[in-house]
């Protein structure tokens, strides 16, 4: 039977969702660049450097972790920071993802 | 082989006639397949403030639930050059790429202008190349490698093509291609 909108049921369900967005929104949001067979090692060092500023030894160590591992996480920030960097790392023709930790 | 050199005013590629064409064949090639089937502009285009998908975005009264969750192009060299920004999150994949793919497809086909704006008009040549200049090569010569790659399925243990294959000849301008970026990436990181 439809009841309407009953107060009591909107009370009784907001703390547990307050609580699960309260969790979820304290996790930082990554920017995962994944492995492929076209770009060069070269390339990707090189994009690394470009895009957020990270020295030789630091870039060559994420496209190294990229390259064993399959993924490295490149970068950590708020989902909308992370989008941004996906879209740049996609103007480079990187393979990149953001998500949640 | 194209000639890479840096001088004190920048990089230098120089060019023999067969290259420069190729570069531009298949230049020309990547900047059509990204420009083809291009959503409208997302906003401006039609005189009003804001375009219709920012519109439905704003009320949520899409015509149907399909056109405002855009999914990855079925070809898959486009796939590869407009990949998902989310990897396990379709709905997010869909705004993700329904808010960027537009102009992310404008920015890589003037890129791929400049390149071709630049290139030799007739026969060899040389290009000089600034700092800027030189990242958009980079990117654009990495667009037609992704293209061109992914139409092979080139994987990384693959070695030199069999004769045989009559994929071979696209494979050996894929290669061409690999060291011409990886002689500019030299050249350009000093």
């Amino acid at each position: 039977m439809a009841t309407g909108t009953e107060a009591g049921t909107a009370t009784d369900t907001r703390p547990d969702t307050e609580q699960g967005t309260d969790v979820r929104a304290a996790l930082p949001w990554v920017t995962l660049v994944w492995n492929d067979p076209i770009n060069l090692m070269s390339y990707v060092t090189h994009v690394f450097q470009k895009l957020f500023g990270y020295d030789r030894a630091k870039a060559t160590k994420l496209m190294l972790d990229v390259h064993r591992r399959g993924r490295a996480v490149v970068s950590t920030g708020s989902r909308e920071q992370m989008e941004h960097d996906v879209a740049r790392l996609h103007a480079y023709g990187l393979w990149a993802t953001l998500q949640q930790q | 082989m194209t000639g890479v050199k840096r001088t004190r005013r920048g990089v230098v590629v120089s060019f023999d006639e067969v290259e420069a064409s190729l570069l531009r064949h298949l230049v020309g090639e990547v900047r059509d397949l990204l420009a083809d089937g291009e959503p409208l502009p997302p906003s401006g285009g039609t005189g009003g403030v804001l375009s219709d998908a920012e519109l439905s975005a704003l009320t949520g009264l899409g015509t149907d639930p399909g056109d405002e969750s855009p999914t990855a192009p079925s070809d898959p060299a486009l796939a590869r050059l407009l990949p998902d920004g989310y990897r396990d999150d379709a709905e997010a994949a869909g705004e993700f790429r329904r808010l960027t793919e537009s102009s992310l497809r404008r920015d890589k086909v003037s890129a791929a202008e400049r390149l071709l704006d630049a290139l030799p008009l007739d026969g060899a040549g040389e290009v000089r190349l600034d700092p800027e200049t030189t990242e958009s090569w980079l990117s654009t010569i990495n667009d037609v490698r992704l293209a061109l790659g992914t139409r092979l399925e080139v994987t990384e243990e693959m070695a030199e093509p069999d004769p045989e294959d009559p994929d071979a000849p696209a494979y050996v301008v894929y290669l061409w291609l690999t060291e011409l970026q990886g002689v500019l990436i030299e050249v350009a990181d000093g």
